[in-house]
């Protein structure tokens, strides 16, 4: 996938053209068309942003919004159409050269140098010199500090990214993004990794940048964040401009029906289902400096859902029971058995799955295709004979598999990595569905998934518990967790403060014990 | 290089649903293979008026001498997939030769390095000639999955210590005076065959075993294959085991061909089946890479020693060439990612 960083060009700065035609629009593109090879992402496409607003682009995973983004970036050259910036006609060759001529996109995966620092990676080609010519890490400090300040933003800048959660990388890809002062800042889903609480502060920044005229184009799944946040929103499906419309003219329903073409009447299909005996039982779990004396049980049927901040440590309890990172003390039990799970291939063989957060880092296999990424942890355990994998029987499944969670690419042996986000979610969400598992815990199962897809996935959790699996959802989504869970544990700073029954739960409830 | 172009100009010819008809990479390494061949034959009518390729004993010899580099270069291969690399092979391939060989001694032979131990069962020195190799691998493994030591490191380490340990064996003097059911392994088209054979059990050993979507997994991307269930440590030692083993072999082949054990065999032979592998579209990165290319790759390298040396081009020119091919086949798996990537 081509980043900022793997794409390096020397820039070409745009012909300027003193008189400009001026134009109501910041940013106008038209009739743009991309080709891949098997399938046309983009054809005949048009948007228009007008300064000082936030414009919202909408549609199905693998509709084509990131691509168009990327072609707006520099990324990505289309094949037909152009595109206006303030009324002059540009043409981009490379991210730095949009960049140059004022636009800047976070991109929806995190890029991120993992053993560079914040500063250092925000300030990345732009350092700051000293009189000998050498980069001036104190200055480099200060002015990380600045915008952390004027961002409110509370991360220390020489700490290495590695260190950082997910979430809090994303804080520092939307810093990075706004250091530039480009006039065209374009969000590819940057809430997807961020809990309500950083939703509300990152909508906060973006108003300040509306309000000093600048255009903001934001990708989202999140209807609710489309008429918070949205002045204007274009719709896109398979490919295909549908239309824009003013967010305040519009419901839900409009959106959806411009997206799918279709109704979606049940959000969150939650069926009771009879619940069975205690699957899963933690007791006083900890790892030490991350998260203490975690208690909770999971019972066969049952949905479980972990709500909380950034930081407060529900994935690193996911993390422990599947031994990824194994906790320090306390036991678990599985079925009334004492476990000692010390790595992910023991977790497994007790029967447990586990769908990471980090679709890039812990995820997929990027250079691997479809196939063989949905395989590869079943087979592990099944469709293996003396050691050869019985890949007819196996192949079926997994096309079985893709077609239930409607992944749409070319072929089962397309790269991954070509695939749009929210599909590429969908493979590792079937990778896991394959095992077979009878306890499941998925971190941030949606992320990244169109609607229609999610209330798909959601049938599908929910059709598990109907069948005895006993599930764990961590979920930043508090619709998703109110909607889906049958009981709903919440964590603050590595501890539980408060477990909710489904009747009892509601949002103010829920951040009350959060933010405890 | 001819193989990055190829591969552009068919990208954006196969835009809409044309794909299919893409060349599989193993073609386009084998277009590049008829390509030198012919090349070389061009040459040699232009230069000294004789055809390369219709000379039976050259061929043979060139067979012979990439059989053994073909031999590290399948073991090479896997380790590179999981994003590894192997330097140790040609020492490990020297060590192995000369343990295997002092077991291979004849009959009553007074200067044998072990006099009582003379004329037994060819048997004991393939066996122990293998398992040097496999205990070295081991050790290249357990370092690797245990510690934190870049695989580089490790096998640089195995690269020294391997050599130092076959001239020490006999304080450097040859091993000589092997068995004729020994020399047998290196005798006529058996060195051949044997590559053969371990080319195909590993290449089907990548393809559709379970032991190759791991090996696949891990280079492809450590954490997940973890996370997906793979004992990633576990499975780097079988890795790097059956790379060493793979370079004990070899250092049977090589001694009984030469009908002789020296501490100075196989120098250098851990780069040329490197360089078999990546010309063949092994990835230095992990993840990507096919047995049936690293046999093509590694033909393409023997190819070249032997044309070079029927030119009567001087050994200098020759490793000058051949840097200069290496450094190419990378920089054209780099261009081939990024088009891929990027595209
Ligand atoms: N580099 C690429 N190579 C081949 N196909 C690609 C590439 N990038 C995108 N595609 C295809 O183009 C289509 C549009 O993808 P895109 O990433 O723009 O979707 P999206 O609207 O951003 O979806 P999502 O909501 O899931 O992020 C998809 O079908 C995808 O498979
Ligand atoms: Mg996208």
């Amino acid at each position: 996938m081509g980043s900022i960083d793997n794409i390096g060009a020397v820039a070409s700065p745009a012909p300027a053209d003193p008189q400009g035609a001026k134009s109501e629009y910041l940013l106008e593109v038209a009739g743009v068309r991309k080709a891949f090879p098997g399938v046309v992402a983009l054809d005949n496409v048009c948007l228009r942003i007008r300064p000082g607003t936030v414009h919202a682009l909408m549609g199905e995973n693998g509709a084509g919004k990131s691509t168009l983004m990327k072609i707006v970036a520099g990324v990505y050259v289309p094949d037909q159409g152009t595109m206006h910036l303030h009324g002059r006609e540009m043409r981009l060759t490379s991210p730095l050269d949009a960049l140059q001529n004022g636009i800047a996109m976070i991109h929806q995966e995190l890029n991120l140098m993992p053993f560079m620092t914040v500063a250092e990676n925000i300030w990345i080609r732009r350092e700051p010199h000293n009189s000998l010519g050498l980069i001036d890490h104190g200055e480099l400090r200060r002015k990380t500090q600045e915008l952390f300040d004027a961002l409110n933003i509370d991360i220390d800048p020489e700490i290495e990214i590695q260190h950082l959660s997910i979430s809090n990388r994303q804080m520092v890809e939307i810093a990075k993004a706004v250091s530039y002062n480009s006039d065209v800042l374009i969000m590819d889903e940057p809430t997807s990794a961020l809990t309500e609480h950083e939703v509300g502060h990152l909508f906060t920044i973006i108003r300040q940048l509306r309000d000093q005229g600048k255009g903001i184009i934001y990708i989202t799944h999140k209807m609710n964040e489309l008429f918070e946040i949205a002045d204007e929103v274009s719709v896109f499906r398979d490919g295909r401009y549908i239309g824009t419309e003013r967010a305040a003219d519009v419901t839900r329903d409009d959106i959806i029906r411009m997206m799918v073409g279709r109704e979606i009447t049940q959000m969150f299909p939650k069926e009771e289902v009879p619940i069975g005996d205690i699957r899963l039982s933690v007791r006083n779990l900890t790892l030490d400096g991350v998260f203490k004396d975690v208690s909770f049980d999971v019972r066969a049927g049952e949905i479980l859902g972990f709500a909380g901040l950034i930081g407060s440590g529900r994935s690193n309890v996911a993390e422990a029971l599947f031994g990824v990172t194994p906790a320090t003390s306390g036991t678990i039990e599985i079925n009334g058995k004492k476990v000692d799970i010390d790595s992910p291939s023991k977790a497994i063989a007790q029967g447990i799955s586990f769908l990471t957060e980090d679709r890039k880092e812990s995820g997929c296999f990027l250079i691997l295709d479809v196939l063989e990424n949905m395989q590869m942890a079943v087979v592990g355990q099944k469709f293996v004979r003396g050691g050869f994998v019985e890949q007819k029987k196996l192949t079926e499944e997994c096309k079985e598999m893709s077609a239930k969670l409607s992944v749409k690419t070319p072929t089962m042996y397309e790269r991954v990595e070509n695939l749009s986000g929210g599909n590429q979610q969908k493979v590792l969400i079937g990778r896991w569905l394959l095992t077979n598992p009878s306890i499941l815990i998925l971190d941030e199962p949606t992320r990244g998934i169109d609607v229609g897809a999610k209330a798909e996935i959601h049938k599908l959790i929910t059709r598990l518990a109907g069948r005895g699996v006993a599930v764990i959802m961590i979920s930043s989504e508090l619709p998703e967790v109110l909607g889906m869970s049958d009981r709903i544990l919440v964590m603050h700073e590595g501890r539980v403060t408060g477990i909710l029954n489904r009747a009892e739960a509601d949002q103010v409830k829920i951040m009350e014990l959060a933010a405890k | 290089m001819a193989v990055g172009n190829a591969a552009t100009v068919d990208m954006t010819k196969s835009t809409e649903k044309t794909r299919k008809i893409r060349l599989p990479s193993e073609a386009r390494i084998f277009l590049v293979l008829i390509g030198v061949a012919l090349v070389f034959e061009a040459l040699g009518w232009i230069i000294i008026g004789q055809s390369f390729l219709l000379n039976k004993e050259r061929l043979i010899v060139m067979i012979l001498q990439m059989s053994v580099i073909g031999i590290i270069a399948v073991g090479v291969t896997q380790v590179i997939i999981t994003g590894g690399i192997d330097l140790s092979s040609g020492s490990v391939l020297a060590l192995s030769a000369m343990v295997a060989a002092s077991l291979a001694q004849e009959a009553g032979y007074a200067r044998a390095v072990y006099p009582s131990l003379t004329g037994i069962s060819v048997f004991w020195p393939i066996i122990s000639g293998i398992l040097v190799g496999l205990v070295c691998g081991w050790i290249n493994g357990a370092l690797i999955a245990y510690t934190a030591i870049p695989p580089f490191i490790a096998t640089l380490g195995m690269y020294v210590s391997a050599r130092g340990l076959a001239k020490w064996y006999t304080h450097g003097s040859p091993v000589s005076m092997l068995t004729d059911d020994y020399a047998w392994i290196g005798s006529g088209a058996i060195p051949v065959v044997i590559f053969l054979i371990v080319a195909l059990i590993f290449h089907i050993a990548l393809r559709y075993t379970r032991y190759g979507k791991f090996t696949y997994a891990i280079g492809a991307n450590r954490q997940a294959a973890r996370v997906s269930g793979i004992n990633v440590g576990r499975h780097l030692i079988v890795v790097y085991c059956l790379a060493g083993l793979l370079s004990g072999l070899a250092g049977i082949v090589t001694s009984a061909r030469a009908i002789t054990g020296q501490a100075g065999m196989g120098m250098g032979y851990e780069l040329d089946a490197i360089a078999g592998a990546v010309i063949g579209g092994t990835s230095l990165s992990g993840g990507a890479g096919r047995i049936t290319g690293t046999v093509i790759g590694t033909i393409i390298l023997g190819v070249m020693t032997s044309g070079f040396t029927f030119l009567r081009i001087d050994a200098y020119y020759q490793e000058i060439v051949k840097g200069i091919i290496i450094v190419a086949a990378v920089v054209a798996d780099q261009y081939r990612q990024k088009t891929r990537r990027s595209v």
